[in-house]
C-alpha cells in the first residue's frame, strides 16, 4: 500500500486499498454466522445483547457500504513513516490558518483514527465550524502501533511510554518545536505518558479520561459526594464486564484467535466496552437512533476497520504491555508531569474524574471541565463539543515561546 | 434422537446424532480460519501459542475421526429425562456386581462426559481393571444443564445448587436410595451442593477441587488462623490467581459477549478451551506439538470435548454457568451455605490449579473420612488419569459402604 521507497526517516504518502476478495470473504462470514441463544436477562448484565448484535450483522450486511471506510480515510491525507522498527500510519492535516498549533491526538481501544475524523474539520478549519482562527490547529492522528493501518510490533515492548516516545519522533520529523498532545482510553495513557516524558516541543496536554485513577485510587480523596460516585462507578465497571480488560492484558492471543476469525465475535467484543457507549451503540442498531455521531456507520466504519486490518490480537497485546509495564514500575515512582496538564470529564465516561482527583495526579493541572454531553468515545461521540473542549484547554497555550 | 421413553419415570434412552452436514461445516470452519500473527513470546505468557494451535487445527482436519464422538458416545447407555424444565442428558452405566454403589460424577468447564468416560470401566468392573469387585459402582454421568446434549436452560438461575437438586431427583428417579457424589471442577461446585443439601439417599462426597474455598482465605490475606505457614501462602496466591483470570472474568460477567466467539468459530472455541491452566495447557500442548502424550489426555480425547462443544454449540450456555457462580458466590458471602455434614473424601491431585491442604479442606468438611495426595495427575483428573482417580474413588468411599 506504499507508494514511495523508504529510506531512513523519509515520510511516505500512503492510500489505502482493501482489496474487494477481502470484503467478499467478510461478507462470507458475516452471512454465516452460528449464533449462540438469546441471552437469559433483559440487560447487558449477561454481554452485548443477541437483539443488538444480530440487528448489527443484518446492517452490517444489507445496508452498510464496504467501501466506506476507503473512501472516508483516502479523503484525508494518510502517511507512513517507521519510527523504532515500525510503520507508522498517521492523518496529518495542516490548518490553512499559519498560527495554527499543532496537535497529536492518540485514539483508545476499541478505537481508531475513525473515532477521531469527525474532528477533522472543527479542529484545523474552525472558521467553517463556528470558531475562529486563532483557535486553529494541525492535526496528527496516529494509529496506535499494532492497530489500524499501522504495522503490528514484532517484538514485545512496545508499552504506552514508547508509543510516547515514538510521537515525540513523529513530531520533530514534521518539522513541529512547539506543539500540543491529546487523548483518551489508550490515548490518555499514551499521552499521560508524553507528559511525564516531556520532549522538547511539547506545550501541554489534555486528556479525557483519568488513567491513573483508573488503575489504582489509592491516595485520591473520597470524601465529597462525586468522589465517592467516581470511586463506586470504578468499582462497577471492574466487577461487570471487566473481562475483556483481563483478558487482553493476560491473554490477548487467545481472544485473538476469535477476532481475527469471527466478524460477529470482533464486533461483540468491540461493542462490550462500557455500560453507557453499549447502550448508545446497541441503541442506534436496535431503534435506529444513535447518540451524537455515534451512528451504525460510524459504528461499522470502526468495526470493519478492526477486521479488514486483522488487528484484533495485536491491538489486544498493547494490554499486556500495559500490564507488564504496569508490573514492573510497582513501587517506583514515575518522572512528575511538570506541563501543563487539561482535562475534560465526560458525564459518560466509566467514571465522572472530579476536578480533586485530576488536581491531585496533576498539580500543574491549568484547565478543568465538565462537558455537558458525551461519553468515553468523547470524539467520536460530540465531535463539536468535543473540539470546544480542545479549543478552550489549549487558549492559554497558544502564542507563548516554548520553555 | 431418542427412541423409548419408559413412561413412568420420563426417561428416554438417547443416542447422539452428528450430521455430515455438521461435520462437513466444521470443517470448512477450520479450513478457513484467519490466524493472527504469532504471540510475540516463547512461552505461554500471552495465551495459546499460535503453532500449537495451528497444529491442533491441522490435526483436526487431516487426522481426527470425525465419527469417533458419537461412536463412544452410543457405545455407553445413554438417556435423556426432563427435570425442573431442563432436558437431562446422562450416562448410566449399571455395575454387573449386585451390591455395586451409586455413583454420580459431575464434569466441570472446559469438559463435558467425555473427561469421564475412560472412568466408567474402572469404576462399573473393577476385576477387569485390577480392582476388587466389592468397589464396584453403578454410575451416573450427566451433563450440566447447558453442556453437551443437555438442553439449554431458558431463564436464570440455574447455578450449582438448582443442578444439585436435578441430580438428587435424577438419583430418586433412577431408584437410588444410597449413592455417592463426586466432582472437579464445576462439578465440585455440583458436588458440593448436593452435600449441603443432603438429599435422602446421599451418603457421602468426593472431590478433587476445593469448591468451597474457607471465606476466612479470601477475606483476609494473611488470616491467621488458617494460613499458617510460607508453603500455605504459596498456595493462597494460587488460589487468588485462579480468579483473577480473564476467562473465568469474562464468562463469569459476560457470558454472552465470549459466546459469539464460542459458537462462531472453531479455533476460537479451541483456544479459549485450551487456555484453562497452565498445567493441563502444556500436557495438551505436548501432546499435538512433540507428539508426547501425558496420561490419557490424547489429542483424539482433547478434540473429542472440544468437537462436541462445537457439534452442541453450548458456548455460550456453557458459560452461563460462571455468571450464575458468580451471582450466587456474592450471595453465599451475605448468606452462607448449610455446613456440610456428610461424609467427605478429598483427592488433591499434584497439578491441580492448587494443592489444597487438608486443614483447609478440613475447614469446609468436618467430617472428612479420606484425603490423600495421588502421586500423577492434574486439574482434569479422571481424564488425565483414569486408573488412579478410579483408586481414588474407591478408596475414599470405601468405608461408606455397607457391611
Amino acid at each position: 500500500m506504499s507508494t514511495t521507497v523508504e529510506t531512513g526517516t523519509s515520510i511516505r504518502s500512503f492510500h489505502v486499498d482493501f482489496p474487494d476478495e477481502q470484503i467478499d470473504d467478510l461478507r462470507r462470514r458475516i452471512s454465516a454466522t452460528r449464533w449462540p441463544g438469546k441471552e437469559l436477562v433483559a440487560d447487558r448484565s449477561q454481554g452485548v445483547q443477541l437483539e443488538a448484535l444480530q440487528a448489527l450483522a443484518r446492517y452490517w450486511l444489507d445496508e452498510y457500504d464496504f467501501g466506506r471506510v476507503e473512501s472516508r480515510l483516502n479523503a484525508l491525507p494518510q502517511y507512513v513513516t517507521r519510527i523504532d522498527g515500525v510503520d507508522i500510519h498517521f492523518i496529518h492535516v495542516r490548518s490553512e490558518h499559519e498560527d495554527a498549533l499543532p496537535l497529536i491526538m492518540t485514539h483508545g481501544w476499541p478505537g481508531s483514527v475513525i473515532e477521531l475524523l469527525e474532528t477533522i474539520g472543527p479542529l484545523t478549519d474552525p472558521t467553517a465550524h463556528g470558531g475562529r482562527a486563532e483557535d486553529a490547529f494541525h492535526l496528527v492522528l496516529p494509529s496506535l502501533p499494532g492497530y489500524g493501518l499501522s504495522a503490528a510490533p514484532a517484538e514485545v515492548g512496545w508499552y504506552t511510554g514508547r508509543v510516547a516516545k515514538a510521537w515525540a519522533v513523529l513530531m520533530e520529523r514534521l518539522g513541529y518545536t512547539r506543539y500540543v498532545a491529546q487523548g483518551g482510553d489508550q490515548g490518555a495513557a499514551v499521552t499521560d505518558d508524553l507528559a511525564r516524558h516531556a520532549p522538547a516541543g511539547l506545550a501541554g496536554v489534555h486528556m479525557n479520561l483519568l488513567r491513573n485513577a483508573l488503575g489504582n485510587t489509592a491516595g485520591l480523596p473520597v470524601s465529597s459526594e462525586e468522589e465517592r460516585a467516581a470511586l463506586q462507578a470504578l468499582t462497577t465497571f471492574k466487577s461487570s464486564g471487566f473481562g475483556y480488560f483481563l483478558e487482553q492484558t493476560t491473554r490477548p492471543q487467545t481472544i485473538g484467535y476469535a477476532l481475527l476469525d469471527s466478524p460477529v465475535a470482533l464486533a461483540g467484543w468491540m461493542l462490550d466496552h462500557d455500560t453507557d457507549s453499549y447502550y448508545k451503540i446497541a441503541g442506534a442498531f436496535v431503534d435506529g437512533k444513535p447518540t451524537g455521531n455515534l451512528t451504525r456507520d460510524h459504528i461499522l466504519d470502526n468495526v470493519t476497520l478492526y477486521w479488514l486490518t486483522g488487528t484484533g490480537a495485536s491491538a489486544a497485546r498493547s494490554y499486556w504491555e500495559g500490564g507488564h509495564a504496569a508490573a514492573q514500575a510497582t513501587g517506583k515512582t514515575p518522572p512528575p508531569v511538570t506541563i501543563p496538564v487539561a482535562f475534560t470529564t465526560f458525564p459518560g465516561e466509566i467514571f465522572r474524574a472530579p476536578r480533586s482527583w485530576a488536581e491531585k495526579i496533576y498539580p500543574s493541572l491549568v484547565y478543568f471541565n465538565e462537558a455537558a454531553r458525551g461519553g468515553h468515545f468523547a470524539a467520536w461521540e460530540e465531535p463539536e463539543l468535543f473540539t470546544e473542549e480542545m479549543r478552550a484547554a489549549f487558549a492559554s497555550l497558544r502564542g507563548k515561546e516554548s520553555a | 434422537m431418542s427412541t423409548a421413553t419408559e413412561t413412568a419415570t420420563g426417561i428416554e434412552t438417547f443416542e447422539a446424532e452428528i450430521t455430515e452436514e455438521q461435520i462437513d461445516n466444521l470443517k470448512r470452519r477450520i479450513e478457513a480460519t484467519r490466524w493472527p500473527t504469532p504471540e510475540l513470546v516463547e512461552d505461554a505468557s500471552q495465551g495459546v501459542q499460535s503453532a500449537f494451535l495451528q497444529e491442533l487445527a491441522r490435526y483436526w482436519l487431516e487426522n481426527y475421526d470425525f465419527g469417533r464422538l458419537e461412536a463412544r458416545l452410543n457405545a455407553v447407555p445413554q438417556y435423556m429425562t426432563e427435570i425442573d424444565g431442563v432436558g437431562i442428558h446422562f450416562i448410566h452405566v449399571k455395575s454387573e456386581h449386585a451390591d455395586a454403589m451409586p455413583l454420580i460424577i459431575t464434569h466441570g468447564w472446559p469438559g463435558s462426559i467425555v473427561e469421564m468416560l475412560d472412568v466408567i470401566g474402572p469404576l462399573t468392573d473393577p476385576p477387569a481393571h485390577g480392582g476388587d469387585a466389592a468397589d464396584a459402582f453403578h454410575l451416573v454421568i450427566p451433563s450440566i444443564p447447558g453442556y453437551g446434549f443437555s438442553t439449554q436452560p431458558t431463564e436464570t438461575g440455574w447455578n450449582s445448587g438448582r443442578v444439585a437438586a436435578a441430580w438428587a431427583e435424577l438419583m430418586s428417579r433412577l431408584g437410588y436410595i444410597g449413592y455417592v457424589a463426586q466432582g472437579g471442577d464445576q462439578g465440585a461446585g455440583v458436588t458440593d451442593a448436593m452435600g449441603r443439601l443432603a438429599p435422602t439417599g446421599l451418603l457421602g462426597v468426593h472431590f478433587n477441587f476445593l469448591d468451597a474455598i474457607p471465606k476466612e482465605l479470601l477475606t483476609a490475606p494473611v488470616g491467621p488462623r488458617i494460613v499458617f505457614s510460607h508453603e500455605e501462602r504459596e498456595q493462597l496466591g494460587k488460589v487468588v490467581s485462579v480468579f483473577m483470570r480473564g476467562y473465568i472474568s469474562e464468562m463469569g460477567e459476560h457470558p454472552q459477549t465470549i459466546g459469539y466467539s464460542l459458537v462462531d468459530s472453531p479455533i476460537g472455541l479451541a483456544a479459549w478451551m485450551l487456555d484453562h491452566d497452565a498445567d493441563s495447557y502444556e500436557k495438551i500442548r505436548k501432546a499435538f506439538v512433540d507428539g508426547e502424550q501425558t496420561g490419557n489426555l490424547s489429542r483424539d480425547n482433547i478434540l473429542d470435548n472440544i468437537t462436541l462443544y462445537w457439534i452442541t454449540g453450548s458456548g455460550a450456555s456453557t458459560s452461563r454457568l460462571y455468571w450464575e457462580t458468580s451471582k450466587g458466590a456474592a450471595a453465599s458471602f451475605k448468606d452462607p451455605p448449610p455446613h456440610m455434614k456428610l461424609p467427605a473424601g478429598f483427592t488433591v491431585f499434584p497439578d491441580e490449579l492448587f494443592q489444597a491442604p487438608r486443614h483447609w479442606v478440613k475447614h469446609s468438611y468436618h467430617d472428612l473420612v479420606y484425603y490423600n495426595e495421588a502421586e500423577k495427575g492434574g486439574h482434569f483428573a479422571a481424564w488425565e488419569e483414569p486408573e488412579i482417580f478410579a483408586e481414588e474413588i474407591r478408596a475414599s468411599f470405601r468405608s461408606l459402604r455397607e457391611g
